[in-house]
């Protein structure tokens, strides 16, 4: 039985070009103020455009409708759980909105004199050590845009290490259960990856580990706990074989709310890894972005961190620039600010109390896990840590695919978990509640999982033909790919 | 804790059906040398006024009720206050990726207007769905122009912003490719041709021009695309004064656009979260880095919309892929598309107009450096750049960028940036800190 | 289900040979493990492929594989009609959905192919 939602009427929409009319404005300028200047006289007339094509005309009044007419159309926390495995959709508390909104932080210009920035330049700096303490590691840099962009980062930062040795390598060590990014991130650093298999439980091998690694290897990339939410319990194991032979182990620190408080990357070997702000620390994802990918080193690599990097001189801070090992610049400026103190005020609010949250995180994942485990085969028996990942293989058997399970989650009013990953699991179902569920909701999400899986024995075609409660039915991304159509055209 | 839902005693009944004891046991498994047992040298948690009193704090220990006429990449435009009210909206602040097509249909149609307004503005025929941030999207669109070639050889003008330069270096230095630069006129300011012509040979993949340049300098394209083309080469047109495009024509024979949005009513935050872009002639689709919203229609035969050309992307591709990015910029971008809507048609004219006279007000009272056309910032002659910064300060004033830090050669020049913002009183007070 | 005057490949290509010349296409296994086709990418006319290297790829909607030339040789023909019609490799990958045709070079090279039977049996029932 469907218990969280009902269907509620929502409002038609067309696109902006469709609604608009021509005369109509939104906008008003104040009076110029000084002489007005002809663009054709200044700029000359072959760089002048008569107008701008097809741009939309719309009042104020149409503008925030439409907007908000189409927000009605997504699913998000607010609304509800939303179990994205390896996502951490969790709770994006409000005081962050608004504090980085403050006037002297939002309209900070990065070129402004040092002496006027200093109040910003103090929170990248509280953060840096926040995030150094939390991961165990040394030094931080926040300046790389998202997670993958991070993972650039660290790759680049183990090159320059070893090149600075004499010998940058050849390769590096990809295990099949990884991210998707890794094997584009190690050939943007210049890097061949080499693949190799996890055990039955999921976890590395350290002793088919130990034949890969020889001196043209310059790094392992892991995820832990790794994508099937098991921790990788010879992790320590495994960075002595790389070290013996001079290599590095990088961390993909995706799934670092399971480990915030209670276990730290730095204590056992990891030389660089980085984090997701936009996962671990709460900072809105915001439909697909902007992230934040702060990248934390053991003391050996910090010389080579993206310049500038910070430095206290007497009592305020200074940019240093001067950083001859430097593998250079990601970005501009000093990286998604704005997303820093997002992250800053949540780790305020949380303080050592994170723990806790990652035990929750925990909690609900090993709650949901024991719920749904009678109906749906758990994809690794190893224990779980903040997410647990299912295998379609019982419901396959009736023709159902996890696919169509996810979809016909959405029909009881939950966002679907991750679709089909991590590849290493047939038909794969990714949870991650995280810890801002409360039992209520999870209690109703395990429910909605064992009503589709009883309707998939008496009912299938139920299932195979969700979502049944949604404004848009089916997409049909076959077309969609075949015949691109990317823009709008009258 | 107020972000966490669960009372002790619901934390009980969960860890009985588990048949744990305490929260410790869920991570017992993990070996003893893995495991923190310390406390976390952090502070203890604060509440919702300590947070607000913090960030407060900070934000006054940074320049506050000042006058700026810092552009260099960042720029200070008013930001129309509907475009908070809707990415405030948790529909769109706390959703993820739209994977499932059928509940984000909010997300993907406003990213199909923000790819139909950006090729409206460009001349393009296709843009993708927002990037990083300019200084990665002008690397990225020099990847790209080497897919599409073949070739691994990149010109990129000295007049492009410095720091994206940085980081084209950084994003090239272990793909075999050689980045070279093409020198600015003295005189102009625009990109010397005749040294270009010297250096584009039939191994260039791209050549990299912004316009406005770095120095607000307005580029001539067209000359600069021929001879790229005689030789293969892409054109690649980057920008970073978003606004520019609301009256400059946008280069037809650009091959690859990127630039930066951060003018479309996103805050300068001392440097990010800001959104880039790139879009192309629809041949190169298929090389074009980033997510892509496209236009289809649901089972029942309505139009919807979904993410498509995924094969391009880097969980597919792995290591063929265009790129290892995987964020966009959503909510970024779609502050830029509110900002687009808003002022619309007419309005973004007016804005550029503003924009521009303002420009050619202070302009026209200091001794400029360079003769080319200019948009809202230009490079004045100074005598002594620190000491004009210094007694603008005490005004209240933040004045403009010194070059010298990134062009030696410029010692003594300041570039400014004049937007709709800048009252005609602080710039009467720059002029006259310029001619004291 | 595959023609005997085919020769196959272990990646799932087959290859027809007329005289000098060889039409190159995927295996009916090939586009249904992939499922719906949305993109077919080919060599250039004039490209010279080498045996087992990869030529293009082909695409679904969530996942893109490799082709790989089953002989060496010029590539004298391209398909046009995939271009815009790359469902025709679902509706008919051994016939009108052919991807290139090549001038051989090495015509001796079919002794590294598969008969259909072979093939057949690699595959498994279907």
């Amino acid at each position: 039985m469907i218990k969280k939602v009902r269907q509620h009427p929502n409002q038609n929409e067309q696109l902006l070009f469709e609604i608009s009319s021509p005369g109509k404005t939104g906008y008003q300028l104040p009076e110029l103020d000084v002489p007005p200047v002809d663009p054709s006289q200044a700029l000359g007339a072959a760089h002048t455009r008569a107008e701008i094509e097809g741009f939309p005309e719309v009042s104020e009044v149409d503008a925030i409708r439409h907007f908000t007419r189409l927000s009605t159309w997504n699913y998000s926390i607010d609304l509800g759980m939303y179990p994205l495995g390896s996502c951490t959709m969790k709770y994006n508390p409000r005081i962050n909105e608004q504090v980085a909104r403050v006037e002297g932080l939002a309209w900070a210009h990065p070129y402004q004199p040092e002496s006027l920035a200093q109040g910003a330049m103090e929170i990248i700096a509280e953060l840096e050590g926040a995030l150094a303490e939390i991961t165990g590691m040394d030094a931080v840099t926040l300046q790389p845009a998202a997670g993958a962009h991070g993972e650039l980062t660290g790759i680049l930062l183990i090159r320059a290490a070893l090149e600075a040795q004499g010998n940058p390598r050849q390769k590096v060590i990809v295990p099949d259960s990884a991210h998707g990014t890794n094997p584009a991130t190690v050939r943007m650093a210049g890097y061949e990856t080499v693949n190799v298999a996890s055990n039955e439980h999921g976890m590395l091998d350290p002793e088919a580990l130990a034949k890969a690694v020889d001196e043209s290897v310059a790094a392992l990339m892991v995820t832990n706990p790794n994508t099937l939410g098991v921790f990788e319990e010879r992790i320590t194991e495994v960075a002595h074989i790389l070290h013996a032979k001079g290599a590095m182990v990088y961390m993909d620190g995706a799934n670092m709310n399971a480990l915030a408080g209670i276990s730290r990357p730095g204590d056992y070997g990891i030389d660089v890894m980085h984090l997701n702000l936009h996962k671990t620390f709460s900072t809105p994802h915001g439909g697909g972005g902007p992230g934040s990918g702060a990248v934390a080193v053991r003391r050996h690599l910090e010389p080579f961190l993206p310049a500038p990097r910070l430095r206290r001189a007497g009592d305020t801070w200074t940019w240093d620039y001067h950083r001859p090992q430097s593998i250079g610049r990601v970005r501009a400026f000093y990286g998604n600010f704005g997303v820093l103190v997002r992250a800053l005020a949540f780790i305020m609010a949380h303080g050592k109390g994170i723990k806790l949250a990652t035990q929750d995180a925990l909690l609900n994942a090993n709650y949901l896990r024991k719920l749904i485990e009678p109906h749906y085969d758990i994809a690794a028996q190893a224990p779980s840590m903040h997410e647990c990942v299912f295998s379609d293989r019982r419901q396959a058997a009736r023709g159902v695919h996890t696919g169509s399970i996810a979809k016909r989650l959405i029909d009881y009013g939950f966002h679907p978990y991750t679709v089909s990953f991590p590849l290493i699991v047939e038909g794969a179902m990714m949870i991650e509640p995280t810890e801002t569920e409360s039992k209520r909701e999870l209690d109703l999400f395990a429910d909605a999982l064992i009503s589709i899986a009883k309707e998939i024995e008496e009912n299938p075609q139920i299932v195979l033909d969700a979502p049944h409660s949604t404004r848009t039915s089916r997409v049909d991304e076959v077309t969609a790919a075949r015949k691109p159509v990317l823009r709008w055209q009258p | 804790m107020r972000y966490l839902p669960k009372s002790d005693l619901e934390r009980r009944q969960m860890l009985d059906l588990i048949g744990a004891s305490r929260l410790e046991d869920l991570y017992a498994h993990l070996p003893e040398n893995i495991r923190f047992n310390g406390d976390l040298n952090v502070p203890p948690g604060k509440s919702e006024y300590e947070i607000a009193d913090y960030f407060g704090a900070r934000g006054g220990e940074n320049a506050n009720g000042f006058a700026s006429f810092l552009g260099a990449g960042v720029y200070h435009h008013y930001r129309p206050v509907l475009v908070d009210a809707v990415v405030s909206r948790g529909e769109f602040l706390t959703s993820y990726t739209p994977y499932q097509a059928e509940i984000s249909q909010g997300t993907l149609t406003s990213i199909f207007e923000f790819q139909t307004m950006l090729c409206q503005l460009t001349g393009m025929e296709v843009a993708n769905a927002s990037m990083y941030d300019g200084s990665t999207a002008v690397p990225e669109a020099a990847m790209m122009a080497m897919r599409v070639t073949g070739r691994k050889r990149v010109i990129v003008a000295r007049s492009v912003h410095p720091e994206y330069r940085e980081v084209l270096a950084t994003y090239t230095r272990h793909q075999n490719v050689e980045v070279v630069e093409a020198g600015f006129d003295n005189e102009s300011g625009a990109i010397d041709l005749r040294a270009l012509e010297r250096i584009v040979d039939k191994n260039t993949a791209a050549v990299i021009v912004q316009s406005p340049n770095f120095f607000g300098g307005v580029e001539d394209i067209q000359p600069l695309a021929a001879l790229a083309h005689a030789n293969g080469a892409l054109l690649v047109h980057a920008f970073t004064e978003a606004v520019s495009l609301g009256v400059l024509e946008p280069p037809p024979d650009a091959d690859i656009v990127a630039g930066e949005l951060q003018s479309f009513a996103i805050s300068p935050s001392y440097g990010g979260p800001f959104a880039g872009v790139i879009a192309c002639k629809e041949k190169y689709v298929r090389q074009l880095p980033g997510r892509l919203v496209g236009q289809t229609k649901d089972a029942s035969g309505n139009r919807a919309f979904c993410l498509t050309l995924a094969t391009r992307e880097q969980h597919i591709r792995r290591e063929k892929a265009t790129s290892n990015i995987c964020t966009n910029q959503a909510l970024i971008a779609l502050m830029a598309t509110v900002f687009m809507t808003v002022y619309g048609k007419r309005g973004l004219r007016e804005l550029a107009e503003q924009n521009l006279a303002k420009a050619h007000y202070l302009g026209g009272e200091l001794k400029r450096r360079f003769t080319g056309p200019y948009f809202n910032e230009f490079v004045a002659q100074a005598s002594a750049c620190d000491t004009i910064n210094e007694a603008l300060l005490r005004r209240k004033i933040i004045g403009g960028l010194p070059l010298a830090r990134f062009y030696p050669e410029l010692d003594g020049a300041m570039l400014l940036c004049c937007t709709e913002m800048s009252r005609r009183g602080h710039m009467d007070a720059v002029a006259e800190e310029f001619g004291a | 289900m595959y023609p005997d005057n085919f020769r196959y490949t272990k990646e799932h290509e087959w290859v027809r040979i007329e005289g000098d010349q060889a039409t190159v296409g995927i295996t009916f296994h090939a586009q249904k493990e992939l499922g719906d086709i949305v993109y077919v990418d080919l060599p250039k006319l004039g490209t010279h492929v080498e045996q087992a290297k990869p030529i293009g790829s082909v695409e679904s909607v969530k996942a893109v594989s490799d082709i790989f030339a089953p002989m060496s040789g010029e590539v004298v023909e391209v398909n046009g009609l995939l271009t815009d019609s790359p469902e025709k490799l679902n509706a008919d990958p051994h016939g009108e959905a052919w991807l290139i045709k090549i001038k051989l070079s090495a015509p001796q090279e079919t002794a590294h192919l598969l008969s259909a039977a072979e093939y057949q049996a690699y595959v498994g029932a279907e």
